[in-house]
């Protein structure tokens, strides 16, 4: 029994390595290829798996070309706005939703849910007539505009709110505290963990997105990390080191952050998604 | 109190004042909501019925035209039919193997958190960089694959341009993408079955495979059902891959074109915004009927206890 217990073990731990392996292989060849130059990454006869040398001049020459410094600009001030539109509005009404009696509420929650059972395609063409309307193409407000709500967020921090127990707010209002002064300073730091899982998944969303900047931002100085590298790919098509010295670099704060914090990435989404 | 106004008891100043904080509260994300999506959902509808005007002429009504157009546009039945073979090929391979990992990762094994650390990597990467390394290693000539699978006597296949095969290729790329973010809904949902129950059947003498069937499964299919209709929700809007990989100039552009690829090109390639708009509802039709689908399936096999 012991040992065919053992043989299990060893078995599943060959499994998971090798799933391990298919996981990081494409990020370490992106990583390898990018410091090669042109000859040795598409040599075939003989191969190279790593580099002769560390070819570091790809990351330079791409960071020149593309104005790297501006693209971490745009999407770090994306998603930070993002994140904190998300964060407030939706800690309020999420707050109101959950605790409060009002006319009203059935309404504005049944809208919350509707917005997020319709596929995000439908909002884009008015959403973009907008910014274009307001002459506001190619500015990081545009890049904030489809994010200056959340109804994800709302429905996410209601369940948040829910499960707080009622007494807090009773002794709050004993102590002289209004419902604002309750929420601000009683019920929102105890929804710490959710207003983590809710900044992180509209981080990581938004870090993520491709057609939104595409489309409302198309000059080059107006770009994020994802909606340039999609114009470096068809500028570049046969220079495979530069390339994929580019998709480095647009992973590479990702991917920081997620070590960092990697606890927090992986709660915050297993809640984000528990919770709904 | 929520009953007060019903029961025509006036209602008090304190409730006033209640109702004042939530309207207050409420206030930036119900605008934001009514202007940024709730409007917008019928303006996509209205504009589905216009063409729209070119260099500076109005938008023209032409009814169902737009509608007529897209049945009988052989390309959009491609893109419904691409579409739901990458939800289908991606889905249940990702869940499956996404569930498999969780069990695994979920009993007594060495390097647990490691795994899970790694397993969610592809999760936190832009899907445009994810796809240029994708397309590197597919490359025809010079790719990695094709060069292992010649040293091992296959030969070179043609991942992109091969209209057979691209969509194998970014099915791959989307099992890939997705499978961390299922294994771990998974894995928390796994989480939450108490132990006691393996233990009991334990002495009952249950083998590892009896008790997936009989305790794991059925306990985990509440988070299974919502693993599965966000999965399928995201994958019947795939985008960024294909229209990273796949050119409108290339061979397989018909055999892997997706609906939302589709409605980007018609929509601000081509600036026809009303059939594209008229493609957006289709998608529309079709996630709806798929919702529906699953909430019928859902008493039949999700447990909730």
């Amino acid at each position: 029994m012991k040992k065919k217990q053992r043989i299990t073990m060893i078995i599943i731990q060959i499994f998971l390595i090798l799933g391990a392996v298919i996981m990081i292989m494409p990020l370490l060849w992106m990583l390898l290829t990018s410091l090669k130059t042109v000859t040795e990454s598409t040599a075939m006869n003989p191969f190279h798996f790593l580099p002769s040398s560390l070819h570091w001049e790809n990351f330079a020459t791409v960071i020149k070309q593309n104005d790297f410094p501006r693209l971490y600009l745009n999407t770090f001030a994306m998603m930070a706005l993002r994140v904190f539109c998300a964060v407030l509005f939706s800690a309020m009404a999420g707050y109101a939703f959950a605790r409060l009696d009002f006319p009203g509420k059935k309404l504005g929650f049944g809208l919350v849910l509707f917005q997020m059972m319709v596929p995000v395609q439908i909002f884009i063409i008015p959403q973009y007539l907008m910014i274009d309307k307001l002459g506001m193409r190619n500015t990081i407000f545009a890049l904030l505009f489809p994010g200056l709500v959340s109804a994800f967020g709302t429905f996410l921090l209601r369940q948040f709110f829910m499960g707080l127990p009622k007494e807090l707010e009773e002794s709050a209002t004993l102590d002289g505290c209004n419902i604002g002064q309750t929420f601000f300073k009683i019920m929102l730091p105890l929804t710490k963990s959710g207003l983590v899982a809710l900044s992180i998944f509209t981080a990581l969303f938004s870090f993520k997105d491709l057609m939104w900047p595409m489309i409302v931002n198309t000059k080059t100085d107006a770009a994020t990390l994802s909606s340039a590298l999609a114009k470096i790919s068809s500028a570049y098509s046969v220079d495979y080191p530069q390339l994929m010295a580019a998709s480095v670099l647009a992973i590479t704060p990702m991917l920081i952050l997620y070590i960092l914090f990697q606890r927090q990435f992986i709660e915050g989404i297993a809640t984000s998604g528990g919770k709904l | 109190m929520a009953n007060s106004r019903k029961n025509k008891t006036p209602i008090t100043r304190r409730q006033w004042n209640e109702y004042r904080w939530a309207w207050f509260m409420i206030a930036p994300t119900m605008i934001g909501l009514l202007v940024l999506n709730i409007i917008p959902i019928f303006q996509t509808l209205y504009l589905s019925f216009f063409k729209s005007g070119a260099f500076g002429k109005g938008n023209i009504f032409v009814g169902l035209d737009n509608y007529k157009t897209m049945f009988a546009d052989q390309q959009v039945w491609f893109a419904v039919r691409n579409t739901l073979v990458y939800t289908l090929g991606v889905v249940p391979v990702t869940i499956a193997l996404a569930l498999l990992a969780a069990v695994l990762l979920n009993g007594k094994v060495r390097g647990k958190s490691i795994y899970r650390t790694i397993y969610f990597i592809p999760m936190i990467a832009a899907p445009a960089a994810v796809t240029m390394v994708w397309k590197w290693l597919y490359n025809n000539q010079y790719g990695l694959i094709n060069h292992l699978l010649q040293k091992i006597g296959i030969g070179r296949i043609n991942w992109i341009d091969d209209p057979n095969v691209a969509m194998i290729s970014i099915i791959i790329i989307g099992v890939w993408s997705s499978f961390g973010y299922s294994m771990v809904l998974l894995l928390a949902g796994l989480q939450e079955i108490p132990r006691d129950y393996y233990e009991a059947s334990n002495i009952d003498g249950a083998s590892p495979v009896r008790q997936f069937f009989s305790i794991t499964l059925p306990l985990v299919s509440p988070t299974l059902f919502f693993v599965l209709v966000t999965s399928i929700i995201t994958a019947m809007q795939v985008f960024d891959v294909i229209y990273m990989m796949i050119d409108v100039t290339s061979p397989s552009y018909d055999s892997t074109v997706s609906l939302v690829y589709l409605f980007y090109n018609n929509s601000f390639k081509y600036s026809n915004k009303g059939y594209g708009s008229a493609i957006v509802m289709l998608l529309l039709a079709i996630i709806m009927i798929i919702t529906v689908i699953q909430n019928k399936l859902q008493d039949k096999w999700v447990n909730y206890m």
